[in-house]
């Protein structure tokens, strides 16, 4: 179980983006998060995932603290893939940082064989979503804050990537937090939505997955 | 203004200067001991057929000796840019490892440069006891705090990007990190930084030279040679400090024409 209590944050000497913050994700749980523009939706992911340190409250992963050194259990996706790599790198590097994905999983979430030894500049922005995404998959991961990563794929790929990631997810019982705008998405994905609203995180209506 | 100009030039500049290496480099063993070898029915002679650039008081040939002091001068802006970028650069990484060795890099660096560089650098080469190795020293240990805050302002920004971020999330270690990431990034920076320092290095010398606290007076280097063009220079021997002024500003211009194209093309 991931849990985050009482997160409190701010910026400096801002007033706090949000606090009194807590939220608990379950193995194999999918749920939502939703707000405006600037509501602290990213933030909150990233406090997660133990990018940045809380001003206030604590992120436990069954009662431990996040381990600071080694792979993470909780792992981030941000919604621009171009800023998680390396511009330099070719594509197999990006992917093999972490660990090997075996062939069959990489044709599911749709990377082809050619693609590996391209420069990353040279893929588009959902060749690489994906890439991303099967690369914060390595043996370890527990749970996955997926911060908007399909905002800016078509539908299509949209529908294949999230398709890939909900196979690989139930069968590895993963824990995913979906952030996103559409409120479509949220409800047919996750089994519990919250909506993050002026500094404070209400619990939102209940799905049910189909 | 047209884009292929400035292209054109670094690549002139190149041109120019691979033809001046090659001289050189080659001209150990071409020129032999001619850089040094007296003649003394020739003193002072004039420019001309029989001797090009004319020669000294001694009546050495001041084509070779401008072309021995070319080749030392450049030496010493090679060895002392290499060590000088190398500083930066170690710092620059140094620096991104913790808040602690930041601070204390900043501090080299600010104290550093508020000293004014000339009187350090005749201040080292002169407790160095003067000659190539401390002349290179002199240069490279005064003049790397400029390319290191240069360098470690890319490497702080490139701290913040995401993908440092997941890498770390990813198990990747600091020592990983700073050799995957940090390194390729820096060492493009670290090149136009290394190359805009040689021409620095290299008048620096002259300069040192000049003042008598760099190269030794038996070596053909180019300060050497405009302190001796000075003493002459009321008698009308204008050749003595023309030609290797104008073989070192040609040599600078060059090598910083070259940095200023690279700079443009990273």
């Amino acid at each position: 179980m991931l849990e985050a209590c009482q997160l409190r944050y701010a910026f400096h000497t801002q007033p706090p983006l949000f606090e009194e913050v807590s939220l608990r994700l379950g193995a194999g749980e999918w749920v939502g998060l939703s707000g405006h523009s600037g509501a602290g939706k990213s933030t909150l992911g990233r406090l997660l995932a133990g990018y940045d340190e809380p001003t206030a409250g604590h992120v436990r992963i069954a009662g431990q603290r996040l381990p600071v050194k080694g792979l993470r259990p909780v792992q981030w996706l941000p919604q621009s893939p171009e800023l998680a790599v390396n511009p330099r790198w070719q594509v197999a590097r990006v992917l093999h940082e972490a660990w090997e994905p075996p062939e069959a999983l990489r044709h599911a979430f749709g990377i082809k064989p050619e693609w590996l030894n391209r420069p990353v500049r040279t893929l588009s922005g959902g060749e690489l979503q994906r890439i991303c995404v099967l690369r914060a998959l390595a043996p370890g991961v527990r749970y996955l804050i997926a911060d908007e990563i399909s905002t800016m794929l078509d539908p299509i790929t949209q529908l294949a990537l999230w398709q890939a990631l909900k196979a690989e997810a139930e069968k590895r019982k993963l824990g995913v937090l979906v952030i996103s705008h559409d409120a479509a998405l949220l409800g047919r994905l996750c089994q519990r939505r919250y909506h993050l609203e002026n500094a404070r995180l209400h619990a939102a209506e209940h799905h049910q997955l189909p | 203004m047209n884009a292929t100009q400035p292209r054109l030039r670094a690549l002139a500049c190149s041109g120019f200067v691979a033809l001046l290496l090659l001289a050189l480099l080659s001209g150990q063993w071409w020129l032999g001991d001619l850089p040094g070898r007296m003649q003394f029915d020739a003193r002072l002679a004039p420019p001309g057929v029989d001797h090009w650039l004319g020669t000294d008081a001694l009546g050495r040939e001041l084509w070779a000796r401008t072309l021995a002091g070319l080749g030392l001068s450049f030496q010493v802006g090679f060895l002392a840019a290499l060590l000088g970028s190398a500083i930066a650069l170690g710092l620059a990484l140094l620096a991104t490892l913790s808040p602690r060795l930041d601070a204390l890099v900043r501090l080299l660096i600010d104290t550093l440069l508020s000293v004014p560089h000339l009187i350090l650098l005749l201040l080292i080469a002169f407790a160095l006891g003067g000659g190539l190795q401390a002349v290179v020293i002199a240069v490279a240990t005064t003049h790397w705090p400029g390319l290191a805050r240069v360098l470690r302002a890319e490497l702080f920004q490139l701290r913040t990007a995401p993908y440092i971020d997941i890498s770390r999330a990813l198990g990747k270690s600091r020592g990983f990190i700073l050799l995957h990431h940090f390194l390729p990034h820096a060492l493009p920076h670290c090149l136009v930084g290394a190359l805009l320092l040689f021409p620095h290095a290299i008048l620096h010398e002259a300069a040192l030279t000049f003042l008598g606290v760099g190269l030794s007076p038996s070596q053909p280097a180019i300060g050497i040679l405009l302190a001796d063009a000075m003493r002459y220079l009321s008698g009308g021997y204008w050749w003595l400090g023309v030609f290797p002024g104008l073989g070192l500003l040609l040599m600078v211009l060059s090598i910083e024409r070259i940095a200023h194209g690279l700079r443009r093309a990273l």
